[in-house]
């Protein structure tokens, strides 16, 4: 159930102070991710923008249409595998290598869509979650993948020709950049009249069917955004860390990306950044001073479960608005719980 | 009324969810009556039996059975103080045959009816014992659905619209039962939309409108309120 | 490929299918009563074999008594976390359970890890079960056969308690309409709590026997759980029969496939899950909720 602010999103038009709001917003968000590299390793910042990335693609699916997809790492890790193989065999430049990984992930991403799009809850988790270990053990099984070793030394190549990528501020920037465009995309989809109808569709599937929305085609078209987008992620992930391996489409990475939108806010477009900032740093951190990593995680999935369902951001938003601010901000028109914490009914 | 007083509600107040549909009701049951809500459609009389099982979450205010205070007790210590309950949908368990279903309730008292007298005054069921629950018909998972409380020994039983959609013939095998069990002294609290059945077997009537108790009408008095009743009822 | 070992394929798929029989059993046991999908089933199958593991290297237990102690330890460790964690999210959407559970088994599979590191820790075979006999057209172990007969055993003895017994009904009748159960005096906040520690016990059951096939390992639970997540799915959520036949069958298809087709063998559960999914969603012996 959507609460409070989406009746901005509905307006269309956003207010002055809005416009003024969102320009502080973006001017933040720029001004840290060009001072970030002189204070942490552009290498893990990398890192970080390609899960981000990542997990602002899966909140696309969960966040904007309502669907639990426990399959997206079949997105993230095929690309990763088409595009590192890509790089390496085929030499294609940068660019390329990350559109054919794209583009995989998209082809996926309709074939998962066709098949699972007409069930929802559990089933639908339940379908993307098989499919996905589809693409797993063919990533086991297939030559060019090299099952355990996976394909390492991916060359970075040139941007366009020309900018040498091995040097990881130049990656670092070009990374930042087309996180950027993704993270910008996915703001304009969700503000856009498609994105305004997937909102709609995920309050009352019922109500949409009967005015005569193709619901279905909708929720496709979004599924496939979202698994291309999960796609770039994963090309670049491949290319800037040199590779790609079975831990990619593996289901544990379907559900740590699962984790890091909770973590940060379903819902929010901010929210999934947060969250993979946070797992991403957590894991660095804690593997170096010997904790068990995944055992914290979990430990902290399952508290935000039970307390916290919407997240850092969604948790922060909720308590502005409690006391009267947070209008400005594009994340207050999409503060949501995209799983509603009413049994829906769906599967009982 | 005092010992004497099976049930009490007094400023009782029900929720489902945010919507409030109780706001206040007062009323008492004695031991050994029949007592019925009447009232028309969405006055609260399931609310309000719902509200004295403990299965309506959101409930305040006081219900004293048999001198318990249960408002914050779960339903499960509620039954247990001696109440049977038949809803509204009859609750027959498709996943459970007849016997099954029969034998589901525990024991709550000693004095409930021996299987062989629940096959007197039901003599269907006992044809039917292996039946699957969703195969009998309405009027069978009616008289299961009374025959399963009689069984446990409950002396204070509930039942909501326990005619609703049978045919006379069955109304009135289940105006027979009921007058089987004020017989044996059990209490009765009774939804009934059927005014002219209510009136037969009762001894005192609730109307309730809009989530409160608004008259009470005696046996004695019904002819002389028919007018008024009518006027409540919207008949 | 010679008799011998084609038999010997479709015992090893039988007695795959044993275990995914086991597990889905107590999977579907709590999906029906509970709502949710228990993920931490693998997790809770690792922790039998572990339990049976330590109780041998640490304090001398041997194989019989942690046949009992075992899936006791998973059944107590279950009750524990119900109580503490699981029942807080009965209200909320069933994906959330799906959720809380992924996170409970990265707990405690990350734990064990930890503790234990991923490479394989051997059990032995009892002593009374080594060897094997020559029954014509195949070599038969004895420990695999034993695990055939027990875990059949067990799963039809499940079965029974569930459809022919009072607490069966109990537990049917609750996983109808648990409101109305408790509306005639019975406990069905402990009934849940008892129901997800008796799955969850099976659980850890099939992971003792488990432990002298395959090794003991950490990660023996999310490598199979997956794969029980299409058995159930394919039998049909809360069919308690279905899950076993499911199970047993959906091993042997996985035996018969190592045998003529050994490179699908993994996708053919998961290829006829998509299928089952996409014609009938409640799965084969399910009934549309």
């Amino acid at each position: 159930m959507a609460l409070g602010r989406a009746s901005e999103a509905r307006l269309g038009a956003p207010r002055t102070e809005t416009l003024y709001a969102n320009a502080g917003w973006c001017a933040a968000g720029i001004a840290i991710l060009i001072a970030a590299p002189f204070f942490v390793y552009p290498l893990f910042l990398i890192k970080l923008l390609c899960m981000a990335l990542f997990a602002v693609a899966f909140n696309l699916l969960i966040g904007g249409g309502g669907l639990l997809s426990f399959g997206h790492a079949a997105f993230f890790g095929g690309a990763a595998y088409i595009a590192a193989e890509a790089a390496k065999v085929w030499g294609l430049p940068f660019e390329v290598a990350v559109l054919a990984g794209t583009a995989t992930a998209t082809a996926l991403g309709w074939l998962f869509g066709v098949i699972a799009i007409r069930r929802h809850g559990l089933y639908f988790a339940m379908i993307t979650l098989a499919l996905a270990q589809g693409v797993y053990f063919l990533a086991l099984r297939l030559p060019f993948t090299h099952s355990e070793d996976g394909i390492q030394a991916v060359p970075r190549g040139r941007l366009l020709g020309m900018i040498d990528l091995r040097s990881d501020i130049a990656m670092y920037c070009t990374v930042a950049v087309i996180f950027v465009l993704g993270y910008v995309f996915v703001w304009r989809v969700w503000r856009s009249p498609f994105g305004q109808v997937l909102r709609a569709i995920k309050d009352n599937r019922q109500r949409m069917i009967s005015l005569g929305y193709p619901v279905d085609r909708y929720a496709l078209i979004n599924f496939v955004l979202s698994a291309a987008l999960s796609g770039v992620a994963g090309s670049l992930k491949a290319i800037t860390l040199g590779l790609a391996t079975l831990n990619d489409v593996d289901w544990s990475m379907s559900g740590e990306v699962v984790l890091m939108v909770l973590l940060g806010g379903m819902g929010t477009l901010f929210g999934p950044v947060v969250g993979a900032v946070i797992t991403v740093a957590m894991d660095d951190y804690l593997a170096g001073i010997g904790v068990p990593v995944p055992a914290v995680i979990g430990a902290i999935f399952i508290v935000v479960i039970l307390v916290f369902r919407r997240g850092v951001v969604g948790e922060t938003l909720h308590l502005m608005s409690r006391f009267g601010r947070g209008e400005g901000s594009p994340d207050a028109a999409m503060t949501a719980e995209a799983i509603s914490d009413r049994p829906d009914g769906s599967s009982r | 009324m005092s010992d004497d007083t099976v049930l009490e509600l007094r400023g009782v107040e029900g929720a489902y969810g945010e919507s409030r549909v109780l706001h206040g009701v007062d009323l008492a049951v004695c031991r050994g009556e029949i007592v019925t809500l009447v009232g028309r459609n969405g006055a609260g009389k399931t609310t309000t039996l719902r509200a004295v099982m403990g299965i309506l979450r959101r409930r305040s205010g006081s219900v004293r059975l048999m001198s318990v205070e249960t408002v914050g007790l779960p339903p499960e210590r509620i039954a247990r103080l001696g109440v049977g309950y038949v809803p509204e949908e009859r609750g027959i368990f498709a996943s459970l045959n007849v016997i099954e279903n029969l034998l589901l309730p525990p024991r709550l008292k000693p004095g409930g009816l021996t299987l062989d007298e629940i096959y007197g005054l039901f003599p269907h069921l006992k044809e039917r014992a292996a039946t699957g629950g969703s195969r009998l018909s309405g009027g069978e998972q009616q008289m299961l659905a009374i025959a399963r409380v009689l069984r446990t020994g409950a002396d204070f039983l509930v039942l909501d619209e326990p005619t609703e959609g049978l045919a006379p013939v069955l109304v009135a095998q289940i105006g027979t039962v009921l007058e089987a069990i004020r017989r044996k002294g059990l209490t009765v609290l009774l939804v009934e939309q059927n005014f002219r059945f209510a009136a037969r077997i009762a001894d005192r009537h609730y109307v309730m409108e809009s989530g409160r108790v608004v008259d009470m009408i005696a046996r004695a008095e019904i002819e002389q309120k028919m007018p008024t009743l009518e006027a409540y009822l919207g008949i | 490929m010679s008799a011998n070992a084609l038999f010997g394929q479709l015992l090893l798929g039988l007695i795959n299918g044993s275990f995914y029989a086991m597990l889905s059993l107590g999977l579907s046991i709590i999906f029906g009563l509970l709502g949710i999908i228990n993920i931490a089933q693998g997790a809770f199958y690792m922790l039998g074999a572990f339990v049976a593991w330590i109780l041998l290297t640490r304090f001398g237990i041997g194989y019989w008594p942690a046949l009992v102690l075992a899936p006791l330890a998973a059944g107590l460790v279950g009750v524990a976390i119900e109580r503490t964690i699981i029942r807080r999210i009965y209200q909320l959407d069933h994906l959330y359970g799906l959720l809380l559970t992924l996170g409970i088994f990265q707990v405690m599979q990350g734990l064990f890890v930890y503790w234990y590191g991923t490479a394989g820790l051997s059990y032995p075979y009892p002593g009374a079960l080594t060897g094997g006999h020559n029954i014509g057209f195949m070599f038969l172990p004895n420990y695999r056969a034993w695990v055939v007969v027990a875990s059949l055993a067990v799963c039809f003895g499940t079965w029974y308690a569930i459809e022919r017994t009072r607490l069966g009904a109990l537990l049917r009748a609750a996983t109808e309409n648990p409101t109305l159960v408790r509306a005639f005096g019975i406990n069905v906040p402990l009934l849940v709590t008892a129901c997800f520690g008796g799955g969850v016990a099976l659980a850890g059951l099939a992971g003792v026997l488990a432990a002298p096939i395959y090794q003991v390992n950490p990660l023996m639970g999310g490598n199979i759980i997956i794969t029980v997540f299409a058995v159930v799915v394919i039998g049909g959520l809360g069919s308690v029969l279905g899950s076993i036949v499911t199970g047993l069958a959906l091993g042997l298809l996985e035996g018969l496939s190592k045998v003529f087709y050994p490179e699908a063998s993994s996708m053919v559960i998961f290829a006829m899950m998509i299928v089952v999914l996409m014609l009938k969603p409640a799965g084969l012996f399910g009934a549309e909720r």
